[in-house]
């Protein structure tokens, strides 16, 4: 019998010098940087859209939020499951480095924490911020409709 | 010996799109809600510029038969830089001509992506969706997007004819005095005392 531990899967992400972790169930995969779309809005956090397997991708650079900077460079996208009040949807978050899977044991946020904290973790002696990405990306605040996730998603007229 | 029917292939539902340029940037609408394509010289006798809108977007409005249409600049709606527009769509069920630069193309759609959910600003009410045209993302515009209710209400208000003193006066004298004074409003220098 294997001992039983507490350990999850988490993807860790570099942004400049620092690196971050998301829950594994929640990144969908890792791309390389293609054309941005981008076309008149208001929402100032998503810089415009990627077109990944047929889907409408929106990009939200989360550095200026979580390092205080945009990133200059960036050599991957790393597309994630955003969950809203109607589903969840696909966002492209830009990185700097490359990605890593590893297993750790989450210490749950603290109410000192930020709302984009949702925990903390210790990896090769650094203690790394796991991000809440309901609270990172914009979104609505409130649920507008109970739509299903395949009628919000696309409107398919073939 | 009978063939077998051929199984009846289902008919791609598409929707005709006419996509254009404002300010250089790329968008699409559907061709069933533009009424009416205009080049901006044909109109310029027919619009009428209006004194004091309150709304940059729409300086000129157009009467249709008992209908204004207002005209709205589609850089200023979108906040793109100015340009020099050259056509007007006069989109139906609405009150909006729009000023575009011109016709890239008419094309089909075949398949429209709701916005996404981040985007939640005013855009949404902006836009139908996004649809991928030739490998490129292009915003599929909501016709009814460019004047909100209370924009509409604005320009309308805009447009109610004031009266001038002396006419005030002579609804005073018609009605022999009996009316109530209209109150003056934002105006410190009148007075109400009897």
């Amino acid at each position: 019998m294997s001992p039983q531990t507490d350990a999850e899967s988490f993807v860790l992400l570099r942004l400049a010098e620092r690196r971050f972790a998301v829950a594994a169930g929640h990144i969908a995969e890792l791309v390389a940087p293609s054309r941005v779309f981008r076309f008149p809005h208001q929402t100032k956090e998503i810089e415009g859209v990627i077109l990944r397997r047929g889907r409408i991708v929106p990009v939200c650079d989360v550095a200026a939020r979580l390092i205080g900077k945009n990133l200059l460079s960036r050599r991957f996208y790393l597309i994630a499951q955003r969950r809203y009040p109607t589903g969840t949807e696909w966002i492209a978050l830009p990185v700097t480095g490359d990605c890593e899977l590893i297993l750790a044991e989450m210490i749950p946020a603290s109410e000192a924490d930020l709302p984009h904290v949702s925990g903390w973790l210790s990896h090769d002696g650094d203690v790394i911020e796991v991000l809440n990405l309901t609270a990172l990306t914009p979104g609505p605040t409130t649920a507008t409709s109970l739509a299903p996730l395949d009628a919000v998603q696309q409107e398919t007229l073939s | 010996m009978r063939l077998p029917i051929p199984a009846k292939a289902h008919p791609v539902r598409t929707e005709q799109i006419i996509l254009f340029r404002v300010s250089g940037q790329l968008f699409a609408v559907s061709s069933a809600s533009v009424q009416e394509v205009r080049s901006v010289d044909t109109l310029a006798g027919a619009a009428k510029e209006i004194a004091q809108a309150g709304l940059r977007k729409v300086r000129h409005i157009v009467q249709r038969g008992e209908h204004a249409l207002y005209v709205v600049n589609g850089a200023m709606h979108f906040g793109l830089p100015p340009f020099a527009p050259a056509l007007v769509f006069v989109l139906r069920r609405t009150r909006t001509a729009l000023l575009v630069d011109g016709i890239e193309k008419m094309t089909t759609m075949t398949r429209l992506q709701a916005l996404p959910q981040a985007f939640c600003n005013d855009e949404r009410d902006w836009y139908r969706g996004v649809t991928a045209i030739d490998q490129a993302v292009v915003p599929v515009v909501k016709p009814e997007g460019f004047l909100t209710p209370d924009e509409l209400f604005l320009l309308d208000s805009s447009l109610q004819p004031k009266e001038s003193p002396t006419e005030i006066a002579a609804r005073e004298t018609a009605s022999g005095g009996l009316l109530p004074r209209p109150e003056v409003l934002g105006d410190e220098s009148a007075s109400f005392e009897q």
